[in-house]
């Protein structure tokens, strides 16, 4: 699957997507959904919560695993994908088209990579 | 010396030389010798199994065994069917772990997903787990479900079981929550303080029905105070009294809980027993402990497995809820096996019976003068009543006649008794108890 | 099979109770139940081959080898079954006045003071429930002697990366912090890295030993003074006790508090997952925060008492899993002190020689000598062959054996985790080896047939996805 060169991405396998200076939506990349096999559950966070940089904000289960999900980013959750919550296997077919939460009133970022740097970071960690 | 290890002494020389060794000593080379049993442990050397049997026996008899009881207060004396006994010693159910490995274990999880659905069915929710310990841990764990961030503080009945109540308490200082007693009055949950006592810090309520004092709690009540609140109502309810009372889902409970000893479980001496825990859908996936469900296998056929296992402490380590591993299968077995021994109509039979004749027995001992009901109200088929007398002597006067009487309060109703019936006492144990309590007999 | 409700005629049922012989009383309106009780309708005949159905297409101790790792399945003697049984102690009320129990209480003091001499400890509480249950109780001890000498900052526990999940899950039911340590190359606890998390925070070091991995820490000792110079104390995970029962006793190592597992190492049966029993002990400096109630002699006589202001409380109603400690009592009555060692020395004999049968084709992840058990890494043989150690597991079934514990230590891929217990003779252990062997053969040759076993089981591979995805709990009546 390539990874998109629009989004950026966290050491912990999250991607974001700025839709505008404050304002993005995140989720778990292709390595991630990957690593956990079949998801069957994510424990969602509330609209209204606060999320902070490199901080988890909900775990997602798979039958034998369960990871933290942490946001790339620290604002305020705006809204949580609904469709995903019900359904968290669209993670598994389509793991960028699946955002998680959206944040608002971003004030801070995480150390991001772009799209090359994270795919040579996954490569490293395979080995 | 008694041993079940089946190599003989040419075997194991045989494996030491396969590993290339002289002696079984040489095996443990790796635990330094400073720290080792010098000689031999200091207990009794090993017997043959009929001298264990005597030993064990022998103390055995050093029990009393009532023909009659009237006790209660958490451990409850019913009929136990022989089919109930025969399952619950069937060799392979006893013998067997946890079924970790559903193709051979389909006799193991169908019996839980039996269990499940009858506990779902008593209590009238909609998820069940596979058990755990005991009635006081169930409130412990149901407790925990309970508890996030935001809310935090955690309210407890008076009215429930003593040992219940420790039992939270020990849970809560644990984990560093603050828990609040809401008193009782006159034998009842305090609703007023309660209401009053909540906020949007609260977690949740949990209370006991019957309650400790056998008596009948205005759920509707509370249910109504609790969620007003926002918080989560925990109801902690008698298995047999669910059979004809208000179930905790018509109660307004989000999970019930409860102590399964009544459902075919011996006396024991306090365990092992068998811990409930039920609720409604939307909280399903904060149970504790094993669940097991129903899915298909290769071919399409219906089969169960282990599932939601994501949530255990083999797969979440510290971010587990709890750390029960091992729960109560054998229990939950044989209060299955009993549930459907007694069927719908059978089941309702016995907790009509404890109603009844604890009802009869309220009458007949509040009769004799000096003993009078301490509580007004309903109850279901325990009861306290005043006495006239030291309570000791008048119990230890009905020990030597063969009958357990009810148990001594302590406490705030030092003095009184709490009785109970169930449908094993007969109108003539009811009615000589009677008697002797007038000192007729 | 058909559920049991799928069995049920309406109007049917076992005749069993006389009719009431009171007047009738009947609840209030208000308090009735209203909803509609889906219990079974059966006739005794009917109910009886439904369990023996249930029971026919179940696996436990009595039907085969069952070496499943951390768990030691051994035999269950039939006379810890009849002893506890005996209606002195089955038919007794846990609230009947002392002098009506003076049997029961006998039989506690007594396992009491077996256990504390097995272990090294001077205390111990029959409460706990379970394993995990214990180690609950154990790491109150901890904190609340901690709180007790005004030190409440030490909220960490350390435990290795190879512990039980339990060991981190009772922590934080504790509101510990867990600091899990790297265990070494050779599996053992890496001193140094122990250091460096040790400190003013350390409440104390949870430890299995012999470990998960079936190795002994030969450095206990210098592990637990590190420990204790930190301020911390040391807790004995006792599920691994079975090897070194009579052998080595946690509590002159170091250990200041253990949990045992009455249904591992003391023989009584697991009963499909369950009752178990988790009795705490502790040294005398600990005694006094025990759970209450606690027994004590008074002229000639027992009795419980529940003074003590520094007890954690209770962590469970009544006394324990009475019957369960009764069964256990048996068993150590049985064994004695030769019996008890001679377990412990042939439970590792079993284990030393199976994996000796095992290491020229699997992977030993630890090599050298085991204690209990030994974990296998199926991790080449997967890379070779695309067989995992779940395939091979799945194969052993249709041997009419149990697999091996799976992927459980964590730092072993590919785990299988084997315990044959000492109660397997010789020729159980050969016929094993020889399955495992041409399981191991057959990756080779003919992988596929592998990922399709079991293939005699009643059910093939089940859908554990679908499962959770749509937790079906319950049977549902509507339809």
């Amino acid at each position: 699957m390539t990874t998109p060169k629009n989004y950026s991405y966290a050491k912990t396998h999250e991607w974001v997507q700025f839709l505008d200076e404050e304002t993005a939506i995140s989720g778990i990349t292709d390595f991630a959904q990957k690593a956990l096999s079949d998801i069957v559950f994510i424990n969602m966070p509330s609209e209204g919560d606060e999320v902070t940089c490199g901080e988890p904000y909900a775990d997602i289960e798979s039958v034998k695993a369960v990871a933290d999900i942490c946001s790339p980013v620290s604002g305020t959750i705006l809204e949580i994908n609904e469709k995903v919550e019900e359904e968290p296997s669209v993670i598994n077919e389509d793991p960028y088209g699946s955002w998680i939460i959206k944040i608002g009133h971003i004030s801070a970022k995480d150390d991001l990579m772009t799209a090359e740097e994270y795919d040579r970071f996954c490569e490293e960690e395979e080995q | 010396m008694g041993t079940y290890v089946p190599n003989s002494t040419v075997e194991q020389k045989q494996m030491l030389e396969a590993l290339g060794l002289q002696a079984l000593e040489d095996l443990f080379d790796a635990i330094p010798d400073e720290v080792r049993v010098k000689g031999e442990l200091r207990i009794p050397a090993g017997k043959s199994e009929l001298e264990v049997r005597r030993q064990m026996e022998e103390m055995a008899e050093r029990n009393t065994v009532f023909r009659t009881i009237f006790r209660g207060a958490g451990a409850y004396r019913h009929y136990i069917p022989a089919l109930v006994k025969a399952v619950s010693s069937k060799e392979t159910f006893v013998t067997a772990y946890t079924p970790y490995q559903p193709e051979i274990s389909q006799g193991v999880l169908q019996s839980i997903f039996e269990y499940q659905t009858m506990i779902c069915e008593l209590t009238g929710m909609d998820a069940s787990n596979a058990s755990v310990y005991d009635g006081a841990v169930a409130c412990a764990e149901a407790v925990a479900m309970c508890v996030d961030k935001k809310r935090a503080t955690v309210y407890l009945s008076a009215a429930v079981h003593p040992d219940y109540l420790d039992v939270v308490k020990t849970y809560c200082y644990a984990s560093n929550r603050e828990l609040v007693v809401v008193p009782e009055k006159d034998g009842r949950t305090d609703i007023d303080f309660l209401r009053t006592a909540l906020n949007s810090q609260s977690a949740c309520f949990l209370t006991q029905q019957p309650n400790f004092f056998g008596l009948l709690e205005d759920t509707d009540e509370m249910s109504n105070v609790v969620k007003a609140a926002g918080a989560k109502f925990i109801l902690c309810v008698n298995p047999v009294y669910a059979a004809i009372g208000k179930t905790p889902r018509e109660c307004g409970a989000d999970i019930a809980v409860g102590e399964g000893q009544p459902l075919g479980l011996k006396l024991g001496f306090g365990g092992p027993y068998l811990g409930f825990m039920a609720c409604v859908q939307d909280m399903a996936r904060k149970l504790p402990g094993r669940i097991v469900g129903q899915t298909l296998d290769t071919k399409g056929d219906r089969c169960f497995v282990l599932t939601l296992q994501a949530r255990e402490q083999h797969i979440r380590r510290e971010k587990a809820s709890s750390s029960i591993c091992s729960n109560q299968a054998l229990c939950a077995m044989t209060a299955a096996s009993y549930m459907s021994t007694m069927g719908p109509s059978g089941f309702r039979e016995v907790a009509k019976q404890c109603l009844s004749k604890a009802h009869y027995a309220a009458k007949q001992i509040s009769s004799v003068p000096g003993f009078s009901l301490q509580f007004s109200g309903e109850f279901f088929h325990e009861f306290v009543t005043a006495c006239p007398s030291s309570a000791e002597t008048i119990l230890k006067k009905l020990e030597e006649k063969g009958i357990l009487g009810g148990y001594l309060l302590e406490g705030k109703y030092e003095g009184c008794i709490l009785w109970c019936c169930t449908e094993l006492n007969t109108k003539s144990e009811i009615d000589r108890l009677t008697a002797l309590l007038k000192g007729e007999a | 099979m058909k559920l049991v409700f799928e069995r049920s005629i309406k109007g049917t049922a076992c005749t069993l109770l006389p009719p009431n012989d009171v007047d009738a009383y009947a609840l209030p309106e208000q308090y009735q139940r209203k909803l509609d009780l889906h219990f079974p309708e059966l006739t005794e005949g009917e109910l009886s081959r439904h369990y023996s159905e249930l029971e026919s297409n179940a696996f436990g101790v009595n039907r085969g080898f069952y070496p499943l790792g951390s768990c030691t399945m051994k035999y269950n003697p039939k006379i810890n079954e009849e002893c506890a049984s005996l209606p002195g102690f089955a038919e007794i009320h846990p609230l009947q006045p002392a002098y009506t129990v003076q049997g029961c209480l006998e039989a506690m003091a007594l396992a009491e003071k077996l256990l504390c001499e097995i272990t090294g400890m001077d205390s111990l509480t029959f409460q706990p429930a379970a394993g995990a249950h214990g180690e609950f109780t154990g790491l109150q001890l901890i904190k609340k002697y901690h709180d007790s000498r005004g030190d409440s900052k030490r909220v960490e526990l350390i435990v290795p990366d190879t512990s039980h999940g339990t060991n981190p899950a009772s922590a934080s039911m504790g509101a510990f912090k867990t600091v899990a340590i790297p265990s070494k190359a050779d599996g053992l606890v890496d001193l140094d890295a122990l250091k460096a998390v040790l400190g003013e925070n350390t409440a104390g070091l949870m430890l299995t030993n012999p470990s998960t991995l079936g190795l002994f820490e030969k450095d206990i000792v210098e592990i637990a003074k590190t420990v204790h110079d930190a301020g911390g104390l040391l807790y004995y995970d006792g599920a691994n006790l079975n090897p070194v029962m009579g052998i080595v006793r946690p509590g002159d190592t170091g250990f200041d508090i253990v949990h045992l597992n009455l249904h591992k190492t003391f023989s009584t049966p697991h009963g499909g997952g369950g009752p178990g029993s988790g009795p705490v002990g502790c040294k005398a400096f600990l005694s006094e925060f025990l759970p209450l109630p606690r027994i004590i002699e008074e002229q000639g006589s027992l009795r419980f008492c529940c003074d003590s202001e520094n007890s954690i409380g209770r962590v469970k109603a009544f006394y324990g899993h009475f019957l369960v400690m009764i069964k256990a009592l048996t068993y150590i009555l049985t064994l004695g002190k030769e019996g008890i060692p001679y377990a412990a020395q042939n439970a590792v004999l079993n284990a030393n020689y199976m994996m000796k049968s095992l290491e020229d084709l699997y992977t030993v992840a630890y090599p050298g000598r085991c204690m209990h058990e030994f974990v296998l890494s199926a991790e080449s043989l997967k890379k070779r062959t695309g067989v995992s150690a779940m395939d091979v597991a799945k194969a052993l079934m249709d041997h009419g054996m149990h697999p091996p514990t799976v992927y459980f230590p964590l730092n072993v891929h590919e785990a299988l985790m084997v315990e044959p217990t000492e109660t397997e003779s010789k020729s159980t252990i050969d016929a094993a080896v020889q399955v495992y062997r041409e399981i191991y053969d057959l990756a080779f040759s003919n992988p596929s047939l592998l990922h399709e076993a079991p293939v005699k089981a009643a059910i093939g591979r089940p859908d554990e996805v679908r499962a959770a995805r749509n937790p079906i709990l319950r049977h549902s009546f509507s339809s």
